[in-house]
Formats: C-alpha cells, sequence, structure tokens
C-alpha cells in the first residue's frame, strides 16, 4: 500500500490532539481568562493538594514549636524527682464524674500498694478527692532560653504537691512528658544541624568534584566509595566510641553530629555533582558564560537556583536518618549521655526486656521518634513531588 | 567478561586497603589504649602495678611501637589470617569472631531473601491491580515501613511478645540447643528463631522494594509491546509475567549490592535489642573496652564481606546484562 506524503511520519504522533487540546483550553477560557502561575505558585499548589505531605508539616511545625518552647510546654523540671513516685503510671484524666456529669479533665491522686500475694506493684486512685487539670499554672521557675526567668507551664496539676504525670514517670520519678519535651530540643536540633554539616562538606567536595572534574572527580569519588561501603553502624559505632566520655555535653553533641555526617555527605556529595554536571552544559549556562559572565555570578544567579530545589528535598529526606543515628547511638550508650536528655537517652532506660514489661510507658518516647520520622518523610516525599510541577507523577 | 572481573577485582583492593586503614584508625582514636584502661582499672581496685610491669605489657602487646608500624603488623597478620589477640578475653580473635560473623551474615542474607521473597510479589500485586484496596493498604504500609527504624521496631516486638505470647524473646538458639553441636534439630532450631530478626531487619529494605517493583512494573506494563502481546491472545498471567516482569526486576537486581551494607547495619543494632549471639553485642564491648584488635577486625571483616558482596551481585549483574558488561550502563 502506498503511503499518502503528507503522512505525518515525522512529527510526533501526539501533535496534532495536542495542538486541539490547546486550541480547545484557549476557546474555553475565552470565558474566564487565562492565568499564567510563576514556577512558585505551580509548585505550592502540587504541593498543596498533597494531603500526607500537609500533615507532615504541620507536625513538624508542632514538634518544632514544642521543641522551641520546651521549658513553657513541659509542666516540671526534667531533673525534679518527686519522691514515692518511682516509676509511677501515666495519670489517667477523667472527663466524667463517678456521677455521670461532664466535667473540665481531671485526675485523682494515685497510691502506690504491693499485692501482699503476689508483690506486684498496684496502683489505685484516690477517688475522694479531685485534682483538675489547668492551664497557665505556675510551677517550677525556669529561664526561657536561658534569658527570662519565668515559672508559668502551658499546664499543670491544680495542686502543687499532687503531681500529674500524663506520661508516667521514670526510674528516678521524674515526669517522662517533661523528659521528652526536653528533650526534643536536643534530637530534633541535631537533624538539622548534623544535616547542614552534610551540606556544608557536600556542596564544597561534590562541587569541586564536578567542577573540576579528571582527577579531583576520580578521588572524591573513590573516598565516596570507601566510605559507603563500611556498614553505616558499625562505622558509627567505631567513632562514637572514640569521643572521650569527659567531654562537656556540647562538645559531645556537635561530635555525634559530626559522626552522624561523616557519612551522610557522601549521599548530598553525589546529588550535587551529578547536578553541577548536567547544568553546566546546558545552553543558558554556556549563554551567560558567553556573554562574559562571571563564574561566580554563573553559580548565583543560575546554577543554585535550579538546583535548590532538589537539594532541599535531598536535605528533608536525610534529616530522618540523622535523628534515627543519634537516638541508636545515644540507645546505646555510645552518644549522648545523661545528664543530657535526648530521646535515644531516655530509651536507653528500655534496652532491657524485663523492664519495659514493666513499665510500658518507658517506650512512649519512641513513639516521638517514629512520629517524627514519617512527619519528615512524609513531608520530603512530597516536596519531591513538587519540586517538579510539570511532571506526571501524582 | 573476564576482563570486566579483573577490572572489578583490581578496582576493590585501594578500597580494602582504605578500609583497613580507617578500621585502624577508629581504634586509635580514643585517648589512650586498652593497656592504661586495664591499668587504671587494677589500681583502683588496689593493686600495685609499677612503671616497669607497664612497660613490660607494653611491650609484649606491642603498644610502644611507632603506630604504622603496629598498623603494618595488624595488616599483614590480618592478610594471613591471623587477627591478634583480644585483650579482654584473652583469646585469639579468631575463635571469638568466627561464629559470630558466620551467623551476622547468615541473618543478614536470610534477611535479604525474606526481603525479596515478600517485596516482588506485593509489588506485581500492586502494579496489576493499581489503586484497588491492596494496592492502597500496601502503599500506605511500603510508606510507613521505610521510615521505621528497626531497633525500636525490635524493642516494641520485643515488649508484645513478652507481654502475649510469652516469648522470652531474643537469642538465635532454644536453651536446649545452645552448646550443643550441630545436627539438624539445631539448624531447625536456629531457622525458627531466625524468621523474626530477619523481618525485623528487612522491613524498611522490603517497603523500599515493594515501592520500586511497583514504579518500575507500572511504567512497563504501559508500553506497546504489552498490549500487543494481549492482543495476540496471551494470556494475562503470561503477557505479564514473561517479559515486563523481567525487565522491572532489572534495577532491583542491580541494587542487591547497595543493600548489604544497610542489613549488616540494621542486623548489629537490631542483634543488640534482641540479643543474639552475632557480631552486635561483641563488637560493642570491644569497643567500650578499647579491645583494639577485635573491634579493628570486626569493622574489617564486616566490610570486607559487604565489598564481596557487592562484586559478587556486580559480577552476576553483568553475566544476566550485556550492556554493563560492554560499559554501556554504569
Amino acid at each position: 500500500m502506498e503511503v499518502p506524503a503528507s503522512s505525518p511520519q515525522n512529527t510526533p504522533p501526539s501533535a496534532p490532539p495536542m495542538q486541539a487540546q490547546e486550541d480547545q483550553l484557549i476557546a474555553e477560557s475565552g470565558a474566564r481568562s487565562i492565568r499564567l502561575l510563576s514556577h512558585r505558585q505551580l509548585v505550592l499548589m502540587r504541593f498543596r493538594k498533597n494531603r500526607l505531605a500537609l500533615i507532615g508539616l504541620a507536625t513538624l511545625i508542632l514538634l518544632y514549636l514544642m521543641a522551641i518552647f520546651c521549658e513553657f510546654i513541659a509542666p516540671y523540671d526534667p531533673n525534679r524527682r518527686f519522691q514515692g513516685n518511682v516509676h509511677a503510671p501515666p495519670t489517667r484524666l477523667h472527663l466524667r464524674t463517678p456521677e455521670g456529669a461532664w466535667s473540665m479533665p481531671f485526675f485523682y491522686r494515685v497510691e502506690r500498694k504491693t499485692d501482699p500475694s503476689t508483690f506486684e506493684r498496684v496502683y489505685a486512685e484516690d477517688t475522694r478527692q479531685r485534682y483538675s487539670l489547668r492551664l497557665f499554672v505556675r510551677g517550677d521557675p525556669y529561664e526561657m532560653w536561658g534569658l527570662i526567668p519565668l515559672d508559668v507551664h502551658l499546664f499543670g496539676s491544680s495542686d502543687p504537691s499532687v503531681p500529674l504525670f500524663l506520661m508516667g514517670a521514670d526510674a528516678m520519678g521524674r515526669d517522662l512528658l517533661s523528659r521528652i519535651v526536653y528533650g526534643s530540643r536536643i534530637s530534633l536540633s541535631i537533624g538539622l544541624v548534623g544535616v547542614c554539616t552534610s551540606l556544608l562538606i557536600g556542596l564544597i567536595l561534590g562541587g569541586v568534584s564536578g567542577y573540576y572534574g579528571g582527577m579531583v572527580d576520580d578521588i572524591v569519588q573513590r573516598l565516596i566509595e570507601l566510605i559507603r561501603s563500611i556498614p553505616t553502624v558499625p562505622l558509627w559505632m567505631g567513632l562514637a566510641a572514640a569521643l572521650p566520655p569527659s567531654w562537656p555535653q556540647l562538645r559531645v553533641y556537635l561530635g555525634i553530629t559530626i559522626i552522624l555526617s561523616f557519612v551522610g555527605w557522601t549521599t548530598l556529595a553525589r546529588v550535587i555533582r551529578g547536578k553541577f554536571l548536567a547544568l553546566r552544559e546546558e545552553d543558558y549556562v554556556l549563554a551567560a558564560l558567553q556573554a562574559g559572565a562571571q563564574p561566580f555570578f554563573v553559580i548565583r544567579e543560575h546554577l543554585l537556583p535550579s538546583f535548590m530545589s532538589y537539594i532541599l528535598v535531598h536535605l528533608t529526606l536525610a534529616i530522618p536518618g540523622m535523628i534515627i543515628g543519634e537516638t541508636g547511638l545515644s540507645f546505646l550508650g555510645l552518644g549522648l549521655v545523661a545528664p543530657t536528655i535526648s530521646w535515644g537517652v531516655l530509651l536507653k532506660d528500655a534496652q532491657k526486656v524485663q523492664e519495659v514489661a514493666l513499665h510500658p510507658w518507658i517506650l512512649i518516647p519512641a513513639i516521638f521518634v517514629l512520629i517524627t520520622v514519617m512527619a519528615f518523610n512524609f513531608f520530603g516525599d512530597g516536596l519531591r513531588d513538587a519540586a517538579d510541577p510539570y511532571s506526571q507523577r501524582t | 567478561m573476564r576482563t570486566f572481573v579483573l577490572k572489578r577485582i583490581l578496582q576493590a583492593i585501594p578500597i580494602l586497603f582504605g578500609i583497613s586503614i580507617i578500621a585502624f584508625a577508629i581504634i586509635q582514636l580514643p585517648p589512650g589504649d586498652y593497656l592504661t584502661t586495664y591499668v587504671n582499672n587494677l589500681r583502683s581496685q588496689g593493686d600495685v602495678i609499677s612503671d616497669e610491669q607497664v612497660k613490660a605489657l607494653e611491650e609484649q602487646y606491642g603498644l610502644n611501637q611507632p603506630l604504622y608500624l603496629q598498623y603494618w603488623k595488624w595488616i599483614t597478620n590480618f592478610v594471613r589470617g591471623e587477627m591478634g589477640q583480644s585483650f579482654y578475653w584473652n583469646k585469639p580473635v579468631r575463635s571469638l569472631i568466627g561464629e559470630r560473623i558466620a551467623l551476622s551474615m547468615l541473618v543478614s542474607l536470610f534477611a535479604l531473601v525474606l526481603t525479596y521473597a515478600i517485596a516482588i510479589p506485593i509489588g506485581l500485586i500492586s502494579a496489576t491491580r493499581q489503586y484497588s484496596f491492596a494496592d492502597n493498604l500496601f502503599t500506605v504500609l511500603a510508606f510507613i515501613g521505610v521510615g521505621l527504624p528497626s531497633f525500636l521496631v525490635a524493642l516494641v516486638l520485643m515488649y508484645f511478645g513478652n507481654r502475649y505470647l510469652g516469648l522470652s524473646a531474643g537469642g538465635l538458639f532454644s536453651i536446649e540447643y545452645m552448646d550443643a553441636p550441630w545436627s539438624l534439630g539445631r539448624v531447625l532450631d536456629l531457622l525458627k528463631h531466625m524468621i523474626l530478626p530477619a523481618l525485623i531487619i528487612g522491613i524498611s529494605g522490603t517497603a523500599g522494594t515493594i515501592r520500586v517493583m511497583r514504579a518500575t512494573t507500572l511504567d512497563e506494563l504501559s508500553r506497546p509491546y504489552v498490549e500487543a502481546a494481549r492482543a495476540r491472545g496471551l494470556r494475562e498471567m503470561v503477557a505479564v509475567l514473561r517479559y515486563p516482569v523481567r525487565v522491572a526486576l532489572n534495577p532491583i537486581m542491580s541494587t542487591i549490592g547497595w543493600q548489604l551494607p544497610a542489613l549488616v547495619s540494621g542486623e548489629t543494632l537490631v542483634s543488640m535489642v534482641l540479643g543474639l549471639p552475632t557480631c552486635g553485642p561483641l563488637l560493642y564491648t570491644a569497643l567500650i573496652t578499647q579491645d583494639m584488635y577485635l573491634a579493628a577486625s570486626f569493622i574489617m571483616i564486616l566490610s570486607t564481606l559487604t565489598v564481596a558482596g557487592t562484586l559478587l551481585s556486580d559480577i552476576l549483574l553483568a553475566w544476566i546484562d550485556p550492556r554493563i558488561r560492554f560499559g554501556g550502563i554504569q
């Protein structure tokens, strides 16, 4: 059969319907008026559609607010020991009085007894007197961010002598909720600091590697391969064990972030190098160089904006790994140690199954770690999809 | 093919050399060495130890030599299979490590097998029944699984196992097989105990693989050749399984090498929580007590096995896929 000369052999087969679609769109929009959206608006629009990512973002905002205002949100001083409340179980909040009427949240004093036959600890509520949960109560004095002396807490018990343990107490009778809230400051910031350190190393080495190429590139690539071929946890453990126990808390904290970045930078350096290599050859970059732009100007004006979104996504997705890393190391006793409070340090109490079986609430910090990690993952995934608003992925 | 294999093996040598330096450096990083810890302990207990005795001990362990000599002595012996003496246990390192490394690798490999055995069928079901209830369920589960830190999962499972199933949890052998010689019963007992740890270690890998498998299969299913196969009357099973799945498996197979370090990492932490007689707990005490030869040998062997595993998977892949053999795909 003879092929007609006008057959669209060389044009993409989708061209005519596309054209028609566009025509139709333009015709339709005649009534409404065409709206032009900037790249940023497209990204935002796409991000807003992703419900999981929004939930992740909201959760993260709440968590970080908790970390920033931890002195105010924690009902007690995290190091205050309540005598006679060792391993007190989470206080039960009641909303209905025994008569069945609704009421503001209240609770009873809990008394610990020993079962005379089994020697098990039993906790019984003393229902004679009700204590209520109050907002903005005065309690343990603290200094907000080490600056402003205050004693108002977001919530607390109406009677200072009857403590309220929403998440139970630990082996020394300290309020677990307060400790978790204070711990969030370290656990949540270590990811950010670690990622910033990784970004710094990754930008320098990845940038150099992608910019110069050749020998330098080879050396950096081999170095990355070398570090990545060592299983991370044994490597982290080895490095963390090397931190002298005599170091002050702040230095250990920095040491841990550097250890976490020691592996973390490799992924970032690879991403940055790849982007650098790809963008270096782009027409608009070559055009700018041809027009006499300085390399630094080109990097700042053309390269950085075009791969910043990718880097941001990678950073977001790298944070949970660092948080888990700190938690794992501190859990083993190789990272931060008491009196520093972090979620990993708190979980160290949960190392023994027997302990957990008797006082399951000491596992609550793990729930916070899980929530944080998931929130970061959902948020990061949403960012990744939104960063490229023209892709067809849904 | 032979040149490819040779090239890859040659490339692995400088990496192994680098790892040995890192492993040795890690052990040297903390101030002091095993002997200072040891002597301090004895002195704090009231023992009188003269400086001459300390000198003699240093001599005995070779700790007074310059670092590069210590390194050289360690690495040359290591290559010959002599890993030195553990200070803490006062036993040759090799006798301490042997079974533990084997068990570690066994658990990791078992986790790898479970990962694929679970993830590939689920990914396939998800892709062929896109947006069905099962697909949505698995997508959510995979989403959650990717982020779960395995040691926390182990902790929580230990609690529930202890609370509701009365499991004393932990260990790789039942009491009656603990120190028994190898027998069929012991192997079966080991397998039974390995399933849970392997599942826990494999969680994030499984979740990740489900997502990759689903995405690549979906990509393949929308290709014209699948349509053509259906048009020619191939049964759906055959049309899906014969070609698209094989293509979709490629990216999964090519990342086996990357899964290994992650699995070994996960295994180290999980085995400490579950109290498995594998590398994790021993490496931990070795690091804490600055038992340098034991710790360095552990890191070195784990890394070497990882590199070897990656090498093996690369070679296998090149054998399967000629495009890689001829350097078409990196």
